[in-house]
């Protein structure tokens, strides 16, 4: 009967967060989808409570309470700039908690002195696998993203190899403990090569490339906790383990398409360390900058203005300073898009969160397919800290690092302005011939101060 | 036993493929924040480490395990709907709309 109830509860759990998930296909709709979700996650966890297999509350007590304690400030408090590095924390969490199960399954069942089956030791190999490999690259990419560790590429000669070698003695410790599950000096070195491999996976990766790791973590911890259900029988662990899996998953795809490069692109090529030879220098080429003045007049008188944020808009967290500005021109009769880049910024979706903050209605944001057709028609394309997702080497040099990755067609635009700190480079080191074309000027300058520049003037004109 | 976790595995999955590839681009990032907060569903498996009192070494894991999986849930599902609440469409603005066409009119 208490078997039953638990089964019951679990399926009610795996039903809802379907039902959750689903719900954020629609914005109207996905944050009652949501409520739904948890209280499936509520029924779970009252439904496990009551497993005869626990007989001591008081440690759970302690767990639940200090993890609300620590969750509560996490979730409320965060401000939503941290929210890369939040979710990248937070998936060390979830990885952290399926390895350490799987570290206490494994050891009271090898000390129990009963043999253990090769399924069950197969489950419980990847799941702290999977586990410490999330651990360690999730750590060091929210370090990246909190800029505690450089979001530069971390490189050095053989750097592939040493990786390579590293993987190979991981994956020959994962075999040798399945044949030999007793041996537990295999079982804790391979978590102990695993956590090292994890670490050493991320460093060299910079901060441009981190959605697709983040996304690549997010489906290992999903897989992890997959194996965890495996490994003591839990269907619940599956179900959702390989929902979080097959998010993560999909949300790599996408973002490695939106960059056109492959997953080992992303995790070997260490990009924008190496020299971009070939690609096209900006020698002899002159750009022209513009003063706040002149750029608040063509956007004040602008019929269409759309507007290309980028890292740099949160990194000077200017957003609400591009809303005001955008409800300024709206107030004239101009009509204000916005274009969101896949890969704008340090996360799947990173831009249209901050831009919802700042309260930019989300029908005003517009996918890369949706809006490229419409820069023809556009008066100014005001591209505001973003700058590989507009570069046209993208489309016509083939020397370029990033040819072939789609782009905003900022270009087409009547006239573009494009709010730079300063004439450096991008991250990857490659030359922007956009901000040469004579259609463009440059308004040099920390973008929220020039935003708030240009919101004066465009008031005034 | 095996083969039935087997089959919940793949068809979980697929389901999973299937629902989320139709999330849009917009709620990417919410999508990442409910993912976390639903994988704290380890939080099931925590427990019974943290509870079935088999070893010291394994409740103590288990502890720390409880602790990862709750905060993810509960700090998961907050930030989720934090964010969430923030999308809106520009319907909810009507007043704002009329305001700024004044505006307009007093300039020309």
């Amino acid at each position: 009967m208490r078997d039953l109830i638990i089964q019951i509860s679990y399926l009610t759990a795996s039903v809802l967060f379907i039902l959750g998930l689903r719900s954020l296909t629609r914005p109207d709709r996905a944050r009652r989808g949501m409520q739904l979700a948890a209280a499936g996650m509520a029924f779970a966890i009252v439904g496990t409570l009551i497993n005869h297999q626990i007989v001591d509350y008081r440690w759970i007590a302690g767990g639940l309470v200090l993890g609300v304690v620590i969750g509560y400030p996490m979730g409320m408090w965060v401000p939503m700039t941290a929210m890369p590095q939040r979710i990248a924390l937070s998936l060390t969490f979830s990885a952290l908690a399926a390895t350490l199960v799987g570290i206490a399954e494994y050891y009271t069942r090898v000390n129990s002195g009963e043999a253990l089956p090769r399924p069950i030791m197969t489950a419980l190999a990847f799941e702290v696998l999977l586990g410490t490999v999330t651990v360690g690259g999730t750590l060091v990419a929210a370090g990246k993203l909190q800029e505690v560790i450089t979001s530069r590429p971390l490189t050095y000669r053989g750097q592939n190899l040493v990786n390579a070698l590293l993987f190979a003695v991981t994956v020959g410790l994962f075999v040798l403990l399945i044949v030999h599950p007793e041996r537990q000096t295999l079982f804790y070195a391979l978590i102990a090569l695993a956590l090292l491999f994890g670490i050493l996976l991320v460093l060299p990766i910079g901060g441009a490339d981190m959605p697709v790791v983040v996304a690549l973590l997010n489906s290992y911890s999903g897989l992890a906790s997959c194996a965890t259900g495996f490994a003591i029988g839990n269907v619940i662990l599956i179900i959702s383990g390989s929902l979080d899996g097959a998010s993560g998953f999909i949300l790599s795809i996408l973002m490695s398409r939106a960059m056109n490069r492959s997953f080992t692109n992303v995790l070997f090529g260490a990009f924008g360390s190496q020299t971009t030879a070939g690609a096209k220098s900006a020698a002899g080429l002159s750009v022209r900058s513009t003063s706040v003045e002149d750029a608040a007049v063509q956007l004040a008188y602008a019929q269409l203005v759309i507007i290309i944020p980028g890292y740099g808009m949160a990194v000077a967290q200017a957003q609400h300073q591009v809303r005001e500005l955008a409800e300024l021109i709206e107030g004239r009769g101009g009509e204000v898009k916005f274009a969101v880049h896949p890969v704008a910024g340090r996360m799947p979706g990173h831009m249209n969160v901050l831009l919802a903050e700042a309260n930019v209605p989300y029908d005003k944001l517009y996918d890369m397919d949706e809006i490229n057709g419409e820069f023809d028609r556009a008066d100014v394309a005001l591209v505001i800290g973003a700058n590989d997702v507009v570069n046209p080497a993208a489309r016509n040099d083939k020397a370029s690092p990033i040819y072939g990755m789609p782009i905003l067609n900022a270009d087409h635009a009547k006239s573009i302005i494009v709010l730079k700190r300063s004439m450096a480079a991008g991250f990857a080191g490659i030359e922007n011939e956009l901000f040469y074309d004579s259609k463009t000027s440059m308004l040099f300058g920390d973008a929220k101060k020039s935003l708030t520049g240009l919101v004066g003037e465009v008031k005034n004109v | 036993m095996l083969l039935l976790e087997l089959y919940v595995f793949v068809l979980a999955a697929f389901t999973g493929y299937m629902v989320i590839s139709r999330v849009p681009a917009l709620l990417h990032t919410p999508l990442m924040a409910a993912t976390n907060a639903i994988s704290g569903i380890s939080l099931v498996g925590s427990l019974i480490a943290a509870g079935a009192a088999h070893s010291r070494v394994a409740t103590l894991l288990g502890f720390v395990a409880v602790v990862c999986a709750t905060s993810n849930i509960v700090g998961g599902f907050l930030i989720t709907d934090r964010m969430l609440r923030m999308f809106r469409r520009e319907g909810g603005q009507g007043k704002r709309e009329a305001g700024s066409g004044e505006r307009q009119s007093v300039r020309s």
